[in-house]
């Protein structure tokens, strides 16, 4: 059938216009490299040791190593147990990494024997689920963290200060920038570092720039990390990026030195990418990229596919197979900040789906980059989650009591640091004879939500000022000085405290962070000791109290807002009448109806509720006798009981939160005419039409519909509320006490 | 000769803990100060070694020697070792230089590996004479 004659489904129409389907989606082709994991090209896992040398990895012989195997074989893999290691079944291994009962030092230890094609080989055993609980147990740090990127397009340097105070005010471990223009590197190295120090100390903070000029400002002390060092699964994608095994090692061994933290960056479908797969599977071009990092000696990667996150996710169990390489680097003892920086779809069902790959076992950082700034100030082309979704970040760490390295702040609190941060860098700006800051600029940063908030700057003079900084002898002692003798005396101290740890070499070790007192937390000092329930990182005590306490949280002393104090109506007893007529319907309202409680849950006044009932009970030509129940709050035996009373036989049961009821004498409680179960849909036209119907009934004549909007949030919205009215009506209780005929005196 | 190419480059005088903020004001720390010290990264080796992490250790004592160098020489040795930049003899000479004239033997080797990989797999520097 041509697509003219092809009958088209509306509804099929309408999801064709859901975000999901703005991605695109492309079928297997290892040919093209279009494969995550086992493709026909890739070799069957082996080693063979001749002589304490690794003489064939993977099926290729030494005599045809490239030169990634040659670095492997020399620096990676552990000749000693390689061939034992290798001889074990796939099977048995990806067993012992799901296993709680199988330390994660002994896993580790004999990753170091397995050769990347027994990498993925174990893996592809794994479903998400087994592989989530295998990164629980094999991350490096025992305390999950995270990293930010601090950008913005106009590389404002008071705007990116304040928004590094307000990242690490939110707890980010690393904060990391770059530039639009390469030359402003060195302001915006040091705008990260003054605004990362500002709220406490510790936050690591680098400048991701080219190589040479990255070493440069680390040797300034303005950045304390680098994760620029990328590496690729072939040869040849490695020369593209003008590198080689031995010049990344190089660089690893000259960044430690210095005493500056690295990190390499590797992902799936780099080399696809660039064309160099030769149809193999990019996770078995990754798991080559981790046993290189392996080898090198670097302490940790970033991978989970990084910037090509949407070529793995084009294809089938892709988001899989990035879980796959973040679990191999952490099987192989690497640190692993775990990507979800990219944007990886167009659906934010599908973003949290797989970003829960992630946040729920918890990684040494959950993402290589949360975009703390709205999405169109992140110059890494990031932003898979930005300053928007940090609400719904926070509120799923609370919802799974999990600690995915975010914590709640007050606006306040934010407003704060951020101006604070402005100031600070205000000082040292003067101090160190850069372009001044206004303060203007200083309370636009505090308060703006993007660059366009900013005012113009003469972006000139700060390159200027970057090239003389970058060229002069200025370094961070520099800054301290400036911060110190302008009185940020904390703030100076935390940027010298930042130099200090330099010197000891601790941060330098396995998946290193700072705590507020510039201790090291790694591998080695908050060691991952998962061994299933009741082990390795639990979030409890006062660290789960700040994460339940997000600011939109509510005493439920404040949260009923619905009584206002003025119900709109006065209720008076009255003796009851000698007899009742029979042309009277009863209003039989709760306990708390006018007294404890005055208005509906969709926020009429009592009196605005009686008075509508009243009309339409008028309006068929009867009369309201009005009840009040005090022995009950239950729906169902209000309008029992009004019943019971009503000359007529018709009864209205109404709770104080509106929930209304039509009875008639004779019914079983929950066996009644007409239930108005959703208070909050109810508005005055429907308890008219309320009281009009129970009239209705009373004369024997057909009902008309009552007007319900359809809202199927409301009782998402409201349920808190109704419990909370609920509750108030319960205690209004008075066991025992007779229903009481009650007068109503309207307000004006 | 760079002021800064000097193998007697002063290393930290002061521990870490004489870090603060109170010297800071006295004027007693320098840049000097604030770099790790090579036996700082040799004891940093010997705690991955210990903890099983041999590769990491490796780059640590790699570390350790490298502190010696001065920083424009880091920076272009990085660049000697990228593709195509350096002939064979000119990284033998390289590594020879790191282990004489700044007691670094391992990363002499280290480069002494690559030249043998790069003159393997095509990735040294061809110049007029045909010096691989």
């Amino acid at each position: 059938m041509d697509n003219a004659t092809r009958p088209q489904s509306k509804r099929w129409a309408r999801r064709a216009e859901r975000a999901v389907n703005r991605d695109t989606y492309v079928n297997e082709a290892a040919d093209l490299g279009l494969v995550v994991m086992d493709s026909p090209f890739d070799p069957e896992p082996g080693i063979r040791v001749e002589n304490g040398r690794i003489v064939m990895i993977d099926g290729r012989e030494e005599a045809d190593f490239d030169s990634i195997d040659r670095y492997i074989a020399r620096y990676a893999l552990d000749p000693a147990i390689a061939e034992e290691v290798m001889a074990r079944p796939s099977l048995d291994l990806a067993r012992m990494l799901v296993d709680i009962s199988t330390p994660r030092a002994l896993v580790m230890a004999l990753m170091q024997g397995c050769t990347p094609a027994k990498l993925c080989s174990i893996v592809s055993h794994l479903n998400v689920v087994e592989m989530m609980m295998a990164l629980q147990k094999m991350r490096a740090r025992r305390t999950p963290g995270n990293q930010a990127h601090v950008t913005n397009w106009r590389e404002n340097p008071v705007l990116m200060a304040a928004d590094a105070a307000e990242a690490a005010l939110r707890g980010f471990d690393e904060l990391e920038t770059t530039c639009r223009i390469a030359r402003m590197a060195p302001i915006n190295a040091l705008a990260l570092l003054v605004g990362s120090q500002t709220p406490h100390g510790g936050v690591l903070t680098q400048c991701a720039v080219e190589e040479a000029l990255n070493l440069r400002l680390g040797l300034k002390g303005l950045t304390s990390y680098a994760e620029t060092l990328s590496i690729y699964g072939t040869d040849e994608a490695m020369r593209d990026g003008d590198d080689t095994p031995w010049s990344k090692g190089f660089l690893a061994s000259a960044y430690a030195s210095r005493g500056i933290k690295i990190r390499f960056t590797s992902g799936t479908g780099a080399e696809t990418m660039m064309g160099y797969e030769s149809g193999q599977s990019m996770l078995y071009l990754e798991a080559r990229c981790l046993v290189l990092v392996k080898g090198s000696g670097a302490q940790g990667v970033q991978n989970g596919s990084i910037s090509c996150i949407a070529l793995p996710g084009a294809l089938p169990g892709g988001v899989r197979a990035v879980l796959a390489e973040n679990l191999i680097a952490a099987a192989l003892g690497l640190e692993v900040a775990t990507g979800n920086d990219a944007m990886s779809s167009h659906s934010d069902m599908r973003k949290a789906a797989k970003l829960m790959l992630q946040f729920l076992p918890g990684t040494d950082f959950i993402t290589s980059g949360y975009s703390s700034m709205p999405r169109r100030d992140n110059m890494f082309g990031g932003g898979n989650f930005d300053a928007y979704d940090m609400d719904d970040w926070l509120i799923i760490q609370r919802d799974m009591k999990v600690d995915a390295g975010m914590e709640p702040v007050t606006e306040d609190a934010v407003i704060a640091t951020r101006r604070r941060a402005g100031k600070a860098m205000q000082a040292v700006f003067a101090g160190l004879g850069l372009p001044p800051i206004s303060d203007e600029e200083i309370e636009a940063a505090a308060l703006a939500d993007d660059s366009d908030d900013m005012p113009e700057r003469d972006l000139v003079g700060d390159l200027a000022a970057a090239d003389a900084l970058l060229e002069g002898p200025l370094t961070a002692l520099d800054v301290v000085r400036a911060l110190d003798e302008a009185g940020f005396c904390d703030i100076a101290a935390n940027v010298l405290a930042m130099q200090r740890v330099r010197t000891s070499g601790d941060y330098l070790q396995p998946a290193a962070v700072l705590t507020r007192d510039f201790a090291a937390l790694s591998a080695f000092t908050d060691r991952n000791d998962y061994c299933g329930p009741g082990t390795g990182f639990r979030l409890e005590g006062a660290q789960w109290e700040k994460i339940a306490a997000i600011p939109q949280a509510r005493s439920a002393a404040e949260m009923v807002p619905l009584s206002r104090g003025r119900a709109g109506v006065a209720l008076k007893a009255v003796p009851r009448p000698a007899r009742s007529a029979p042309d009277e319907v009863v209003i039989a309202v709760g306990p708390a109806f006018a007294t404890l409680l005055d208005r509906t849950l969709c926020g009429l006044s009592h009196g605005e509720t009686l008075a509508a009932l009243i009309a339409g009970i008028r309006s068929r030509g009867l009369r309201e006798r009005i009840v009040k129940m005090h022995a009950t709050a239950d729906l169902g035996q209000i309008g029992f009981e009004g019943a019971k009373l009503s000359g007529s036989g018709i009864a209205i049961g109404l709770q104080s939160k509106g929930t209304t009821v039509i009875q008639r004498q004779g019914l079983a409680p929950l066996n009644n005419l007409e239930l108005f179960s959703q208070a909050p849909l109810l508005s005055a036209q429907a308890y008219r039409q309320i009281g009009a119907n129970a009239a209705s009934h009373a004369l024997r004549q057909p009902p008309s519909p009552v007007p319900v909007t359809v809202d199927n949030m409301a009782r998402l919205r409201l349920i808190v509320h109704a419990v909370l009215m609920h509750k108030r009506e319960i205690a209004a209780i008075t066991a025992g006490r007779a229903p009481e005929d009650m007068e109503a005196r309207f307000d004006a | 000769m760079r002021d800064d190419d000097d193998i007697r480059r002063p290393q930290a005088r002061l521990a870490p803990e004489a870090i603060t903020m109170e010297t800071f004001r006295q004027g007693r720390i320098t840049p000097g100060d604030i770099t790790i010290r090579r036996e700082t990264l040799v004891a940093q080796a010997a705690l991955a070694e210990a903890e099983g992490y041999p590769q990491l250790a490796r780059n640590f004592r790699r570390a350790a020697e490298l502190t010696q160098v001065p920083n424009d020489v880091l920076i272009e040795t990085y660049d000697r070792l990228r593709p195509h930049r350096a002939t064979y003899y000119e990284l033998i000479a390289l590594a020879q230089e790191f282990a004489a004239r700044y007691d670094a033997p391992e990363t002499g080797e280290y480069i002494r590996q690559a030249a043998e990989a790069y003159r393997a797999k095509g990735l040294l520097a061809v110049r007029d004479g045909g010096d691989d």
